[in-house]
Formats: structure tokens, sequence, C-alpha cells
């Protein structure tokens, strides 16, 4: 019977499955983060288990870590504790960690693959949600949480049920402005922060296949906003560019079968999904959200929704509650709305491809007065490339601040957050009420939008000045 | 892990849709190495003004409501991020069921770690509970584990899903690691015919 990838991933991955349970998954690869880790290590200890296998386990610290200058201490005695709890329990379990002060430190998601630890046909797990972005490269990736961390260390294996596969088909080509950012956006507008649950997407379609690795990353990150744990895009002759010759892929005849096995991996030919949508690039325009979770999202040149128009009344009762939250009214543009904040970051969109784009925009130019614009490379290795490139110099001349590597105001556990009120436009993947910092609220848009913003300091269509 | 069979509770009703985590336990509460005072954190920034008075319009901080032990939410319930630190804020607080018409897969998946019960009922059922808490806040429902099932006021009952492996880790208090440590040797002979992804070498 012919399989779709997801298929031919969690086939190969269980170890055992008996009647009336959950498989038992083989995991290869887990990465671990400072935040969603501690329990697990004590759970460990407290059993008196040791790591299975340490060799398939990677650490690194991102989430609570400030982004200020290193050579200063870290203020919050909370994170400080958190950091090296982390440096104690990789230390005493025999797991490599990508520490401060690591050139190869940086956002979970962002440096597994740069370090080309995610390889295609692989199951990666991670206690974070967006684990699904991995699966930019054939990987069934997906977030866990701190339990289950304590199962992986443990055994390297889980205990899953088999999601539903949904494909997710986008034909067409992009508009000029118009980027991945705004795929994935205009995916969950549609199919809203619940459709996907229960799923597995797998993005196909000519305009998923003209995307590079950076853009798919970009659009297999939030699929977890569409309510599915994870999302995978089949490898091609692109995926396996991106991996050649990075530290963790493999070498010489080892790459041949590798390769080989990769090749094997994409959908066959008639396989069934149990769901599908479809979407068409070419009628994308830049998106923008208005409210307080990601399905609140609409074409940047469109109006707010008026929670009147709605006829379900929890719907309804959602938008009049986000409206007042983001003390908006329904019916008007955001064209031309002022802003306090631009954060160009996070593991969404702060690989160096989304640096140039908006270094390409802010090149020569300043940004808008009294306007602050942070931003913030998702890796140190990203930082240097961006830095040997002379980025972090446009950014600087044009009044940016350029960070050192991390989540950030992403989700503002690190001391970098909106104040009470602000409107900040973020290239991350959540406007959650607080989520920016207690009080803040976020638009989420493309690297693109976010740096066309940044020069005028209001929400501005990025098309106006390409 | 805590074992769950049957409580008797009367429910306080969230009905907003789409809670995310976010709103469960907020990032800055998640700076702990244990899993010591969630409870207090929970729904931190709905249920308290910003100089920690609590806010008087939200359930939690109804009189009415204080002391249930099952939450009544909207739908799709704790969307959003991975962490834990959801349920263990939740139970930390005194919940021991959460009924909703769905539940983003991953806080499912760490509630049942916690023994806390996520119930999928209908949207009528759902509907209908929402209005047994506005018409008679202090009735109590039944949640019985064993037979699956929910006994309303009036006597009638409604059934509820939940895979049977789930179900004999819930009633008997047992936790998945281990199950999973009893498959030992399946294990060692899967990681020997299967060498395909040996990075860390
Ligand atoms: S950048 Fe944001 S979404 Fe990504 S891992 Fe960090 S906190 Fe999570």
């Amino acid at each position: 019977m012919p399989k779709t990838l997801f298929e031919k991933v969690w086939d190969s991955h269980v170890v055992t499955q008996q009647p009336d349970s959950p498989a038992i998954l083989y995991i290869d690869l887990h990465l671990i983060h400072e935040v969603t880790s501690p329990q697990a290590f004590t759970g460990l200890r407290k059993r008196g288990l040791k790591v299975r296998r340490p060799e398939k386990n990677f650490a690194t610290m991102d989430h609570s870590t400030p982004t200020h200058d290193p050579s200063l201490p870290i203020a919050d005695p909370l994170a400080a504790a958190q950091i090296r709890q982390m440096e104690t329990n990789a230390a005493e379990f025999g797991i490599s960690l990508y520490g401060l002060g690591s050139p190869k430190r940086g956002i979970v998601h962002v440096i597994g693959p740069e370090l080309g630890l995610t390889q295609p046909g692989m199951t990666i797990v991670c206690g974070d949600s967006h684990t699904s972005t991995h699966g930019a490269f054939g990987t069934l990736a997906f977030g866990i949480g701190t339990s289950e961390v304590e199962h992986v260390l443990a055994t390297q294996c889980l205990l899953q049920h088999k999601p539903k596969t949904y494909e997710v088909r986008v034909d067409g080509t992009l508009s000029k402005g118009v980027s991945a950012k705004d795929i994935i956006l205009a995916l969950i507008a549609n199919i809203g922060v619940g459709g996907g649950t229960g799923h597995v997407f797998e993005y196909t379609g000519a305009a998923i296949r003209a995307l590079s690795m950076e853009e798919r990353m970009t659009i297999c990150n939030m699929s977890i906003e569409g309510g599915a744990r994870a999302g995978l895009i089949a490898p091609d002759e692109i995926t396996y560019e991106y991996l050649a010759g990075r530290e963790f892929v493999p070498k010489d005849s080892e790459w041949e079968s590798a390769l080989a096995h990769w090749k094997s991996l994409p959908s066959d030919e008639g396989a069934v999904f149990d769901k599908t949508v479809t979407l068409n690039a070419s009628d994308l325009e830049p998106m923008i959200t208005y409210g307080t979770n990601p399905g609140m999202g609409m074409k940047i040149s469109d109006r707010i929704p008026d929670p009147a128009s709605y006829s379900d009344a929890s719907h309804k009762a959602a938008l009049e509650k986000s409206l007042a939250y983001m003390n908006l009214q329904p019916g008007i543009q955001l064209l031309g709305k002022k802003v306090d904040v631009v954060f160009i970051g996070s593991c969404t969109n702060s690989r160096i491809s989304d640096l140039r784009q908006a270094a390409a925009i802010l090149k020569g130019r300043k940004v808008a007065k009294d306007l602050r614009v942070m931003v913030v490379p998702g890796s140190m290795q990203i930082k240097k490339q961006a830095e040997d490139e002379g980025l972090d110099q446009v950014f600087k001349d044009a009044g940016a601040d350029w960070r050192e590597a991390g989540c950030s105001m992403c989700l503002a556990m690190n001391g970098d957050q909106l104040e009470p009120g602000q409107y900040a436009v973020s290239t991350s993947n959540r406007n959650f009420e607080g989520r920016q910092g207690k009080g803040g609220r976020t638009f989420l848009a493309s690297p693109l939008t976010a740096a066309a913003t940044a020069l005028t300091g209001k929400i501005t269509d990025v098309r106006t000045i390409l | 892990m805590a074992q769950f069979s049957k409580i008797t509770s009367f429910m306080a009703p969230l009905p907003d849709e789409n809670v995310d985590t976010d709103q469960i336990i907020p990032a800055r509460y998640l700076k702990a190495i244990d899993k010591k005072g969630m409870g207090e954190a929970l729904f931190a920034d709905w249920r308290y003004n910003p100089d920690g008075s609590p806010k008087p319009d939200f359930v939690l901080n109804d009189s009415k409501f204080q002391g249930a032990q099952i939450l009544l939410a909207g739908d799709n319930f704790g969307c959003g991020s991975s962490r834990e630190h959801a349920p263990w804020a939740l139970t930390g607080f005194g919940f021991r069921v959460v009924i909703s018409t769905s539940f983003a897969d991953i806080f499912r998946s760490n509630s049942l770690k916690n023994g806390l019960l996520p119930i999928i009922v209908d949207a009528k059922t759902h509907e209908s509970l929402f209005d047994l808490t506005e018409e008679a806040p202090s009735a109590e429902i039944t949640v019985d584990l064993n037979d699956q099932t929910v006994r309303l006021p009036d006597g009638s009952s409604v059934s509820f899903p939940i895979d049977p492996f789930s179900k004999t880790c819930l009633l008997n208090g047992v936790d998945e690691l281990g199950y999973i440590l009893g498959f030992e040797k399946e294990i060692t002979e899967f990681e020997g015919s299967n060498k395909k992804y040996l990075i860390g070498k």
C-alpha cells in the first residue's frame, strides 16, 4: 500500500505496539533546554536511572538567557539558577551542552538544523512545542512535556498514539513581498488554531517545493499554531544541499547510503491523507494578526472583522475579548497603526536569510523616532555570520538594537519584554495575551513587514517600499 | 502519579475558547527547577491585578466556585506551549478534571501523566453544563473513570471517551515510564537493528 512520508517515518520507529496500548516509538534525537528539563533530571535521580543514550541527547540554553553583553552577570537569580542547573545536569548525565560562552549556542530549533543534527527520516523530540520546526527536513519532530523528557532520557523511547495525516497543499507562486511566514499565517487564519488537532501536517505543492530550507523551517515551526504537533516536508535536492558538509551529517560513503535512504522517504504516489486543505500562494498578500491567537490573522490591507458579524457565540466572545485586550476597533485597517516596538527574532524568523531580508530594507535608512527595534539572531553562529556580512552594522546604523542569540522577547522570560499597553510587530509565532510581556500587544508578521514597519513606526505594507 | 477513579464536585466555568498555556501559567513562572507552588501562578494574569490583589470578576476568585475540583472549559483548551507547568498549576490549585469539547494534543497528554483527567463532551452537553453552572452553581456532578461517565444532578449521565491504556494508568496511578522500562529487551533489539542515525557516535 502506498505510504505517506509520515507513515514511513512512524512505521520504521515503532519498537513494539501491544494491544490496546500506544506504540513505543524510538527517538533518534532528543534536544534539551533549560526550562522544561530540570524536573525530568530530578525524576531520574529519584529513581536512580541513567540517561540511556547520552550521545543522542543534546542540550542548549536559550529561553532564560540574557541577550545583553555576555560579560555582564545574569541579573535574575532564578534564571541564573536554572542555567546553572542545566550545566549541572548535562555534566552529571554526560550530555553535550552548548552552554553560555559556546559559539554554537542558540535557540534549540535553530541549532539542530544548523549543526546537521536534524536529518531526514528521523524522530526528534524536545520539551518544546516548536520542535515541529525540524519537520522541514522530512523528520517526525514534535514537542513533549517534562514527564516525556524524562521518559526519553531514561529509555530513548516514548509512548505515542498514532496521529492522523493532514495534507496542506500550497500551489502557485508567491508574489514579491510575500514570504513563507505569510503562507503559514494564512493557513492558520484559514483552519483556526485547533484545526490540526490530532493530526500531523505534510506540506506539499509547488509553492512549498520552491522554498529554501530556512523558509520551510518557518512554515513547519508554526504547525503547532494550527493545532498539529508536527508538520513535515519531503526532503529533496534543496534539503540535501543544505545538509551537505554540516558537522553531524554523515560523510563520504556514509553520506551516499544516507542519501539513498532519504530519497526513499517522500510520500508514495497514491498515498492517502486523512484530510486535505489547499491554498494558492499566488492569492496571498503579506499577513498580519490583529487578535490574541495566531488564527486571528488577515491580509495586511484587510479590515479587522466585526464580532457582530459572527454567528457562533463563543467565536464572537473570543473576538470581543481579544479586541478589548488589543484596544482595537472592529472594521479598521491596521495599516498606519503606530507601534512601540519591532522585534525581529525567534525560532520562526531569526535565521540568516531573515536577517538579510530585514537588513536589505533597513540599509542606508533610519528606523522611526521613538521606536525600539530589536534584532536577535537565532544562534551564535548566525550572529557571527551576520557580523561577517556586515548586517550588524546595517542594523546599528539604522538605529536598531543588535543582540546576543536567544529566545528573547518571543516569550519574554529573560527580561526582554514589552511594557503594559505597548504594541509590537513581531516575527515570532505567538500573539497570546501577555506573551511578550504582561499587558503587551503583539502583531505577528514576516521579517519584511517588520522591517518596513521599523522604518515608519507604523504598520506598513512592505510592497509599498520594494 | 496520582491515582484517579471517581470524584464528585461542582464545576468552575471558564467559557473562553482556545485558552492557551501562556494564560494557564505565564512564562515568568517557568524559571522554577521544581514543581512547587505552581497552583499560586495558575491563570496569574487573569486572576490578579498588577498589585497582586485578586480580580473580583475572574471565576477562580468568585466565592461561589471556591473549592471546585472540575474546570469546565471552552473549546480547544490548552493550546500553545508544551509546558507541563500547565497541568502542574491546575492540579496544584486543586483541579482533578477539565471538561471541554476539545483539547490541544500536548496539553491532553501532559494532563494524563499528572492525574488530571481531560474529558471531551459533545457541544450540546457542553452547553448544558455551562447552563448548569449558571442556574445552580453549587450543583455537583460525578465523574466516574471506571465506567467512563459523567453523572448529572438530574440523574442522567453522559459517557466520555478515553483510550484504554491511559485509563488503566490513571485508575492504578501507574506511570508510563515504568511501562516503557519493561520493554528493555525490545528496545535493545531495536537499537541493534536500526543503526541509521548514529549521530553522536
Ligand atoms: S524562540 Fe520562542 S517559540 Fe522558539 S523556542 Fe524560543 S520561546 Fe519557544
